[in-house]
């Protein structure tokens, strides 16, 4: 790495480690999860979980306990929403730790684009956010559940779900971003 | 001894979790812009974690389970309900900037809009359970192949599918790191 290439990238993302060694730290995770919980990497099943305990005061604790869906994934602080709180407290400590804490409401990519209205951004992320969780339960897994632990496991279902989801991902992106300048992925 | 049930896995799913959510922040997967790029084309730092995870992973995997010290825990392929699942995922993971994981994560780094993003996760889950016994009846139940692993229906041994993507990995991150994306 040129003098140059340090200084952008130290710059522009300060305080990150190599992607290729948190992938493989990734993979190692997974190693131990695999022999230590008996229990891959997943997100979406605990989240789909939540939404119950969301849902309960909203629609009624008796429609969500008939609920089909529900019936089979009740919502408690099992292992899968531990990992997730985990997962909160972890990348927090380490945006602390290397001082990059930053609240972020409108990201620059996005700003040049669509502006600076909040409402845009939020309602935007709202939709986005439910339709990654409605595809990744309909998929069985997100990046995670999927993307990762079934896929090095060489699993079917697992390569399936990468292979659609990156090509819809972009043509999504070409089509919402079309015509926007190429940014660089900047601070934070 | 493993695997580890009970009320002391619940402990290490915290530990699991934090060091899962530790990576991804220093991995920068907890950026929106990152996310956003690399389906862009512009920046390939979501592929350059998953691959090592993939192959990093997936041989330690193997061997483990070679020497019975793990199981396999590979899911149904349901393949219409994950080629349509996958396919809603990657419109709403470039509208969000995240995909569910990276998201809880990225609240941590201070992102506000990662947090509306995810109060519509939520939102997303309840509309799953309450069209779930449709989802079940009409996409679920086509095409199911089963516990099914690409060694298996491509009948090459899964070492030779483990080497073709460490070929594929370099060859596309020499190509990637030459144009520095």
């Amino acid at each position: 790495m040129s003098q140059q290439q340090l200084h952008q990238s130290g710059g522009r993302l300060s305080g990150r480690w190599s992607p290729y060694i948190v992938g493989v730290g990734i993979g190692i995770l997974s190693w131990v999860v695999f022999v230590v919980v008996a229990a891959p990497l997943g997100i979406t099943t605990a989240i789909g979980q939540i939404a119950g305990g969301v849902a309960s005061p909203i629609v009624g604790a008796d429609t969500v306990a008939a609920n089909a869906y529900w019936r089979t994934n009740v919502m408690k602080l099992d292992y899968g929403t531990l990992f997730l709180i985990g997962t909160f407290f972890g990348a927090l400590a380490s945006a602390l730790n290397s001082k990059t804490f930053k609240f972020e409401s409108i990201p620059s990519v996005w700003q040049e684009r669509f502006g600076s209205s909040k409402t845009r951004r939020f309602v935007v992320a709202f939709i986005g956010g439910a339709l990654a969780m409605y595809g990744a339960r309909m998929a069985g897994g997100c990046t995670s559940g999927n993307g990762i632990s079934q896929s090095l496991q060489l699993a079917v279902v697992g390569w399936t779900f990468l292979a659609v989801m990156f090509v819809s991902g972009a043509i999504t992106a070409a089509i919402v971003y079309r015509g926007s300048p190429s940014i660089q992925s900047g601070e934070k | 001894m493993f695997p580890i049930k009970g009320e002391s896995a619940l402990l290490l799913a915290i530990v699991f979790g934090f060091v899962f959510g530790w990576l991804l922040q220093r991995g920068k997967v907890t950026n929106y812009n990152v996310i956003v790029n690399q389906f862009r084309f512009k920046d390939f730092t979501v592929l350059k974690v998953m691959f090592p995870a993939i192959i990093v992973g997936g041989i330690g995997v193997l061997v483990l389970t070679n020497m019975e010290l793990a199981k396999w825990h590979v899911r149904d392929a349901n393949m219409l309900a994950t080629i349509i699942g996958a396919a809603i995922f990657g419109i709403g993971m470039v509208l969000y900037g995240y995909c569910p994981g990276t998201g809880v994560a990225a609240i941590g780094t201070g992102s506000i809009h990662a947090l509306v993003g995810a109060a519509g996760m939520i939102f997303g889950a309840i509309l799953y359970a309450f069209s779930f016994e449709w989802v079940r009846a009409n996409i679920l139940s086509v095409g199911k192949l089963g516990k099914v692993t690409l060694p298996q229906i491509m009948h090459v041994p899964a070492w030779t599918i483990y080497g073709a993507l460490i070929v594929i990995a370099i060859a596309l991150f020499v190509w990637v790191e030459k144009r520095g994306r």
